[in-house]
């Protein structure tokens, strides 16, 4: 990593102010301006590395500038390297990225709905993140009060691109869905059967989240961080703690590492077993699902044991978690992991012994692993196509550092492959938390509390089960937040959908929308 | 196919038989916390704790006035610590032998009601100069399990025979809630055994079932959803947030609670709701309705 700073320093002297390491593996380098791109472009091209994020920060009031953050990581390097460019308030406005990097059409549009920097040069600079019926406002800027009373909705004025040809026409759908799910809506270009294209409109279930993290204090935060995407709480509860803890050094004792990772890791089983018997439900296999559900609750019952909550609310807190186990808990972990290991793998015997079923997955929404990588798709998506990633083994922390477990990956890129990535991540996480019971250590659960510093800065990463959960935060007086930024692999993944969907056919779209699983809610916020 | 039924064999009945009989509950689980007002020393650290603001208080000429308001609870335990960490600290001023908590945590889930009010507990405190309460005035219990209990009977015999269909709305929620309406559906909370079916059309539907905080981005397509349910019908509002807003709130996005936006005939707290939780909130829904066929016309 040094050498990669000095290279910088040496290959754009002008732009490179100066090169911080703010925590232990978070190198801040700090622009001379609002133009990244040719050391975004250095990195990405000479130096293989990924841009994670792109974010924004309002400081015109403490230091006159708004900062876009452009995060990046490098293949076998746990440090991240953070280019901060400073943007002035009298011209609020970056070169755009976009074109030649579609991964980050949404997050610079987002800043410039947030705070009205304007992305210049975007391909398609509409709004996303405020539905057109919005006025003129950006919420994320210091001077947008929390509690400002919008006029009322007026419906919806959203153009969608217009399909054209013969025989084509759009099929639209949402927001309100058939099913038990999250609202979005869909509009589908169709030629007959196929999809020609897909376009998606979220950010309907948006409720003000990262402004909300500015005002709550920090230890009330940790609750706010569990409702970011419900089926993810003690990811997202864990990876905000973290930067927290890191941002304040905080030491969080060896025991409650322990225990994190021994829940991240049934957070991540309960929603692959959902997700293994849904993807079978949607091509109409009924009774694995109902497996699946049943296994599943075995699981929940589990976490209600470890942590007084079914879907592990309540239980992790800045310095470690909230409360300790008994051995009886410890051993009801043992118990219910073996019943679980048995019951899931009669689940895929049932599901692998349906011709049909495999059928139905197999070269259905093909996302290749060319297009993945381009698109910066994370997680259980990314490596279903080929995509290496997992934030456990990249930059490791918690428990994972001590421990060594396979990374499945996978080249086909079909709803089959989603669905395997699941499957072996399941046993792979069986072993991980028999491995960390059996050298559970002794002592605290959690550091004391204490007053969080101001003017700290500090990131942290999670592997969700969905994939790449990344929150950056800035600490301010009276033990509260300056700003929050929570990246859900959700916002990484969308445009995964739409590459996978196009030539298939409509009635496949639920069973390719499943194998994906994204979160509404993690993307709105 | 033969693996199938043999596994279906192997299993028989997986389902639970709430509310027939109580629910199994893992010893830790954390329900509703519950208050001895009379013991209550001093509900600031609780107050100060709580993230939602379900605990609240104001003090107006010597007088406190203390609210507790399972419409935002979201169980989180956080009142009990404080008030536990208070506790101890007076106690070792005082010298007093053990001291048992005021508040604490209860394994109480069966929270539903049809009354907003009913979800909402108060005291009144005269004070010490130290801010620490001197007397309980008055107080006001919260909702009574027993009369919801017959209800429920009534609506589950009002149900044999015939079916009910819900739609199942998120009007902006945090998808934990979504999580445990589908466990709704499992074989071991298996909703059908009542008859109780979830559908694709508002068209369809008898009762809607909405979590919420309502977002400003969905408040519109709620009140469609809303008109497109045939009469008469049923709302369900699931959730702290669904309720209240919960840890939302009310902001520049979210409007708060399903009923700033339409009707609601029943409220089911819980961050989320357990299963059994919901289906008791949709029972009693049920029961509501059949007792009271006037509920609707009232608004
Ligand atoms: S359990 Fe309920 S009342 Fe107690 S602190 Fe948590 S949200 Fe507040
Ligand atoms: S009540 Fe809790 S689980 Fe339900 S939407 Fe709100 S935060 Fe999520």
């Amino acid at each position: 990593m040094t050498t990669l700073l000095k290279e910088l320093r040496e290959r754009f002297p002008e732009q490179v102010c100066s090169v911080e390491e703010s925590v232990p593996g978070q190198f801040t380098v700090l622009l001379n301006g609002p133009d990244a791109t040719a050391i975004a472009r250095h990195l990405l091209t000479g130096r293989q590395a990924r841009l994670a994020t792109v974010f924004a920060e309002d400081r015109v009031s403490a230091e006159g500038v708004f900062y876009n953050y452009y995060l990046f990581d490098r293949p076998g390097d746990p440090a991240w390297v953070l280019l901060k460019a400073p943007i002035p308030a009298g011209h609020p406005s970056f070169p755009s990225l976009a074109a030649e990097l579609p991964g980050v059409n949404w997050a610079e549009r987002e800043i410039q709905d947030w705070f009205g920097l304007e992305a210049a040069g975007h391909p398609n600079p509409r709004r996303v993140a405020l539905h057109d019926n919005w006025p003129d406002v950006h919420p994320l800027r210091k001077d947008f009060p929390l509690d400002t009373v919008l006029p009322p909705f007026e419906g919806e004025r959203h153009v969608y691109r217009p399909a054209h040809g013969e025989g084509v026409f759009h099929i639209p759908v949402g927001p309100v869905h058939a099913g038990i799910i999250e609202p979005g809506h869909f509009d589908f270009a169709v030629a007959g059967e196929p999809i020609l294209y897909l376009q998606l409109r979220m950010f309907y279930t948006h409720k003000g989240t990262e402004k909300l993290f500015e005002r709550l204090p920090i230890p009330r935060a940790v609750f706010l961080a569990e409702s970011i995407s419900g089926d993810s709480a003690f990811s997202h509860a864990t990876a905000f703690c973290q930067a927290i803890e890191r941002a304040a050094e905080i030491e969080v004792p060896a025991r409650a590492q322990f225990l994190r990772t021994i829940l991240l890791e049934l957070e991540r089983i309960a929603n692959h077993i959902s997700d293994a018997g849904a993807i079978a439900n949607d091509v109409g296999f009924m009774i694995a699902n109902a497996h699946a559900g049943r296994v599943r609750e075995m699981v929940l019952r589990l976490c209600e044991t470890l942590t007084g909550s079914r879907v592990l609310r309540g239980m992790v807190a800045i310095g470690g978690v909230r409360r300790d186990w008994q051995r009886t808990q410890v051993e009801a972990i043992e118990k219910t992991l073996e019943v679980v290991e048995h019951e899931f793998r009669d689940l895929v015997a049932i599901i692998r012994s349906s011709n049909s079923t495999r059928d139905r997955l197999e070269r259905t929404g093909i996302l290749r692993p060319e297009k993945a990588s381009m698109l910066g798709i994370v997680g259980v998506a990314g490596r279903a196509s080929g995509v290496d990633l997992d934030v456990r083994r990249d930059h490791p922390y918690e428990v994972y550092r001590h421990l060594t477990f396979s990374v499945p990956v996978y080249q086909a890129g079909d709803v089959r492959h989603r669905l395997l990535v699941r499957i072996d991540e399941v046993s792979e996480s069986i072993q991980i938390i028999r491995a960390t019971v059996a050298h559970l250590p002794d002592g605290p659960h959690c550091a004391p509390a204490q007053p969080i510093p101001p003017g700290r800065c500090a990131l942290s990463a999670v592997e969700g089960w969905r994939g790449e959960i990344i929150h950056w935060v800035r600490t301010g007086d009276g033990n509260r937040l300056e700003r929050c930024k929570v990246k859900d692999p959700s916002i990484n993944n969308w445009p995964a959908i739409v590459e996978a969907v196009e030539g298939n056919i409509v009635a496949d779209f639920p069973v390719i929308n499943k194998s994906f699983n994204l979160s509404y809610s993690g993307t709105d916020r | 196919m033969f693996k199938i039924l043999q596994k279906t064999f192997k299993v028989g009945v997986a389902t639970a038989d709430y509310p027939g009989i109580a629910p199994q509950l893992a010893e830790q689980f954390r329900g509703c916390p519950e208050f001895d007002f009379d013991a209550w020393s001093d509900a600031r650290p609780a107050a100060e704790a709580c993230p939602t603001g379900a605990i609240a208080f104001r003090d107006r000429d010597g007088v406190r006035l203390v609210t507790v308001d399972y419409g935002r609870c979201i169980f989180c335990g956080e009142c009990e610590a404080a008030s536990a960490a208070s506790a101890v600290q007076a106690s070792a001023v005082q010298a007093s032998a053990t001291q048992i908590n005021p508040v604490r945590m209860s394994q109480n889930f069966e929270l539903a009601a049809a009354d907003r009010r009913d979800l909402v507990l108060t005291a009144e405190y005269t004070l010490h100069p130290d801010g620490r309460h001197a007397e309980l005035k008055s107080a006001t219990s919260g909702p009574s399990a027993e009369e919801p209990g017959k209800r429920i009977e009534a609506a589950i015999h009002n149900l044999l025979g015939r079916s009910l269909s819900i739609r199942q709305v998120d009007a902006g929620s945090c998808n934990g809630c979504e999580q445990e309406i589908v466990a709704l559906n499992n074989p071991v909370h298996d909703i059908e055994r009542f008859g109780i079916h979830f559908v694709a059309s508002p068209r369809h539907a008898d009762m809607l079932l909405v979590t919420g905080p309502v977002t400003r981005n969905m408040e519109l397509a709620l009140r469609k959803t809303w008109a497109a349910t045939p009469d008469p019908k049923v709302v369900v509002a699931v959730g702290a947030c669904g309720i209240s807003g919960g840890i939302f709130g009310t902001n520049y996005a979210s409007l708060g609670g399903v009923d700033a936006v339409i009707p609601v005939d029943v409220y089911v707290p819980g961050c989320p709701p357990r299963p059994e939780a919901l289906l008791y909130g949709i029972l009693l829904a049920l029961g509501q309705v059949r007792q009271r066929p006037g509920s609707l016309s009232r608004r």
